[in-house]
């Protein structure tokens, strides 16, 4: 610990701190552009100038160490005048458009300006221009503003992993660009949106559409993948008009994915806002009440057995619970599935299926293996991690299978589940590796347990990292990443088809009355069911339904997610289902209550008391022993992810399509190469 | 100084000649192993020499790859230095210096024969394309002002007609003597030494 004093206070502070973190201990605060928590230390907007006493010259705070017995001082004549200075030079080539820029209300140059600027301009000269940049579909640039604080470099070599953006030029021609003006190849490129203090970078979906003081904020998380990134909803009305991260150290940090962010444009289109229902190949528009009508004869004229239910990707618990309740008590059908494939999985313990180190856990890592998983795609913040863990301790990563760029480096494993014999039989070096490894991860993807020899890889590794010590209480070197928002919920829920034939049962057209709740992603062909669609968009499910119940989205409804660690969160309610539309545990409520002349909640408390009362209930269930335990020789592939259009509200939205071609267009020229 | 405009027209491909790619071996060796990054400058500078004064955006694209770095970083460098050119500028790359005291010493009459003869505007190819000029700060040649340098030689101690007959000669394809044209060794004073008479090795 080292003794310094700020403004005359008397602080410790611990070793390898920067005098601005000193001064933030100590609570006086520093303007800053340049410097920022997450990203390496430039040093060249000099905003965060302090005096430091036997300094001659005020001293850059941010990339000053502190030493014992220094005395700082940031409010003294020396430190006003010197910032005062700064923000003049800063401001002598910034443009005075703040009425028009986007960044406006939420601009740290407008703030800092505010209170630490001075009122008027002795520029007199031209102000210099600067040729907008293109930088893809999601990024507005108007590099005039932009005040080389070098954040948006030092976020795309850094962190995303993708150095394309740079600064070229020197002096007053100094402008910052993506290589030959190329859009950003990364799932992270729109953070630099947030990153960027000025209006030079600027949301492209989002532009002109409103002034942040006129949205309503509701702190909610994501569900475009199974990471439950926390994340920040902004509406005006109904309208969703973006999404921004939330800091959360545990899941995502301070970022979030493209997809995360500017999916939200879906949540506008392709909405279903009435019943619908199905006559000679045309949908009509019909009331609830006839609905709920059409549904009754439907349900009791079917034989329990006929029945079966799918439930969605971005299905919260609730509804999930409502649906499980309804299908056990009422339609007494044992066929609810949501696994879209026929998928191995243990669910005799939590620890099963869960990314067992924690999204945390991947920093300390020293050994990473992947198994029929592309993490860049399928949990993008976090591949992010893996990243960061691998500048950090220089993490050795594997992979059964040549991914691609996964933004840092890896060594390809053959993709045969011989590899894997070998290693869970200690014949291999990558054994070796794993044993002497202090905090190994082996993460499978849900690619390798689609596989026929799925339980013997998941099994037979599970025995071997117990039998080396990496399974115990401190350290769970066995991971699963799933690619879908419900999935671990609807595992803790325990709704899987118990005798394992549900969904090929659906592929043989075996039911005569289908449920798909929130189910768009599916493969069969239909014959002569009747299928009932609750959700929120017009998409493949809609177009298959004959009766359509419209739902809510994830924004329009309170609703409990678990993310592939386990972690219980809540997507809050930010705006409110359109039209007619209701929220799904309502839906369910109600096709409990025509069937069974009882309702099955009675609020929405009482359904929520009842779901966490059975999860905290420990069950045995014995899918498991389905399974064949068996080797078979065959290859490991990552199955392709669409990421840009993985689930109904990324379909749905026009930003996701848009980059969706930029980057398959991109692929085919062979460009990035 | 302008930012330097990449050239639209491009060559697709770019290598470093037998000789060349030597030269850059040995370069890179100058630098400790896993910092070869560092030898982006010289590579720069070897590309530039060898694609006749300029370099094509094939030729960092090679150098990133050759040292394992991004196109960007290279793209920077290329970018930041006033000596890499981007775009073609002729066999014979003459550069100017008129800053004052060659300007006082008549630098701008050199300029002036560059406008005649080989093109209007600084930056722009002559009619055979194998020549180009442009105006550069001070060349540290000032005592035998007025100076150009075409490539990497030195011509001093101008006046119009010299260096007419020089840029004629140029643009025949005829590499002109390089040097002072006054007589001039280095920069000797003209007639004899005038001063420090008494010291033998001064």
């Amino acid at each position: 610990m080292l003794k310094v004093k700020v403004n005359d206070i008397d602080i410790e502070v611990e070793e390898g701190l920067t005098v601005l973190q000193a001064c933030e201990l100590a609570g006086a605060e520093i303007p800053r552009f340049c410097y920022h928590e997450k990203l390496s230390i430039a040093g060249n907007c000099r905003m965060c100038l302090v005096e430091i006493e036997k300094s001659r010259k005020p001293v850059a705070s941010c990339a000053m160490p502190v030493t014992e017995g220094m005395n700082i001082k940031t409010n003294t004549k020396l430190v006003e005048k010197a910032r005062k200075g700064v923000m003049e030079f800063l401001l002598a080539n910034h443009p005075l458009d703040c009425p028009v820029c986007d960044q406006g209300g939420e601009c740290d140059l407008q703030d800092q300006s505010m209170f630490y600027g001075i009122d008027k301009s002795r520029f007199k000269e031209n102000k210099r221009f600067v040729p907008e940049k293109y930088m893809g579909p999601l990024i507005k640039t108007q590099m005039t503003r932009c005040i080389h604080c070098t954040r948006c470099v030092r976020f795309a070599t850094e962190v995303a992993g993708v150095p394309e953006i740079g600064a070229i030029g020197r002096g007053e021609d100094m402008q910052i660009t993506t290589y030959l003006e190329k859009a950003m190849e990364s799932e992270l490129s729109a953070n630099v949106i947030d990153l960027c203090p000025v209006g030079a970078l600027t949301s492209k979906p989002y532009v002109f559409e409103a002034r942040p003081w006129e949205l309503k904020k509701t702190e909610t998380i994501d569900v475009m993948d199974a990471v439950g990134s926390n994340i920040r909803v902004d509406t005006y009305g109904w309208e969703v008009k973006r999404i921004l991260p939330k800091i959360n150290e545990d899941i995502n940090e301070e970022w979030i994915s493209d997809k995360t962010r500017f999916a939200c444009d879906g949540l506008k289109y392709q909405r279903l806002d009435v019943p619908y229902v199905k006559k000679e190949n045309n949908f009509y528009k019909i009331s609830w009440t006839e609905a709920l009508k059409i549904l009754k004869n439907k349900i009791n004229s079917t034989n329990p057995e006929k029945i079966a239910g799918l439930t969605g990707d971005l299905t919260n618990m609730e509804t999930l619970f409502a649906c499980k309740e309804l299908f056990q008590k009422v339609l007494k059908s044992k066929d609810l599935e949501s696994r879209e494939k026929n998928t191995y999985i243990n669910l005799n313990s939590r620890k099963n299926y869960l990314f067992n180190s924690e999204i945390k856990g991947i920093e300390k890592s020293d050994l990473i293996l992947l198994i029929g998983t592309n993490p860049r795609y399928e949990a993008t913040m976090l591949n992010a991690r893996i990243r960061k863990s691998f500048l950090k301790n220089n993490t050795e990563i594997f992979s059964l299978g040549d991914l691609g760029d996964l933004t840092y480096p890896y060594k390809v494993l053959s993709n045969s589940t011989e590899e894997v014999k070998k290693i869970i039989e200690n014949n291999s070096d990558i054994s070796k590796r794993i044993k002497n490894a202090k905090y190994p991860l082996v993460i499978f993807g849900e690619s390798a347990l689609t596989l026929n020899s799925s339980k013997y890889m998941f099994e037979g590794f599970k025995k071997f990292l117990n039998e080396n010590n990496k399974i115990n209480e401190e350290w769970n070197s066995l991971n699963i990443i799933h690619s879908n928002a419900s999935t671990v919920g609807s595992f803790d829920l325990d709704i899987v088809s118990k005798t394992n034939d549900t969904l090929e049962k659906i592929d043989n057209n075996f039911f005569e009355l289908i449920f798909l709740i929130g189910r768009d992603n599916f493969s069969f062909t239909k014959k002569n069911e009747f299928i009932v669609y609750i959700g929120s968009h017009g998409d493949k499910g809609a177009e298959m339904a004959d009766l359509i119940l419209p739902g809510a989205a994830f924004t329009e409804q309170d609703g409990y997610f678990t993310n592939l660690e386990g972690k219980l969160q809540m997507a809050f309610k930010a705006s409110y289902p359109p039209g007619e539309a209701k929220e799904d545990w309502v839906i369910i409520n109600e096709i409990f209550k025509l069937v069974h002349n009882d309702i099955l909640f009675k609020d929405k408390n009482e359904l929520v008391s009842a779901m966490h009362n059975y999860l905290s209930f420990s069950r045995k269930n014995e899918l498991s022993n389905l399974f064949k335990e068996e080797y078979i020789s065959e290859k490991i592939f990552t199955l392709p992810i669409d990421y840009y259009h993985s689930n109904v509200i990324a379909r749905s939205s026009k930003t996701m399509n848009e980059c969706r071609n930029i980057r398959t267009k991109l692929k085919k020229t062979g460009t990035e190469g | 100084m302008s930012l330097k405009k990449v050239s639209k027209e491009q060559p697709d491909k770019f290598e470093f000649s037998d000789e060349n790619l030597d030269l850059a071996k040995k370069v890179v060796l100058n630098y400790p192993t896993g910092k070869k990054k560092s030898a982006v400058m010289a590579l720069l500078y070897l590309a530039q020499k060898q694609n006749n004064n300029w370099i094509p955006l094939a030729a960092m694209k090679y150098i990133a790859k050759y040292l394992e770095i991004s196109y960007i970083n290279v793209y920077e460098v290329a970018t930041f230095y006033s000596m890499y050119n981007l775009a073609p500028v002729g066999k014979y790359f003459i550069q100017i210096c008129t800053t004052t005291p060659c300007m006082i010493r008549g630098a701008y009459k050199l300029v002036d024969v560059c406008k005649k003869n080989i093109s209007e505007k600084e930056n722009e190819l002559s009619g055979n394309k194998n020549c180009s000029w442009t105006e550069v700060e001070c060349l540290g040649a000032c005592i035998s002002a007025p100076m150009a340098q075409i490539n990497d030689d030195y011509y001093e101690d101008l006046n119009t007609k010299q260096f007419e007959s020089i840029v004629k000669d140029i643009l025949k394809d005829k590499k002109p003597k390089a040097g002072s044209y006054r007589g001039r060794v280095n920069s000797e004073p003209e007639k004899n030494r005038q001063t420090l008479l008494e010291t033998k090795n001064a």
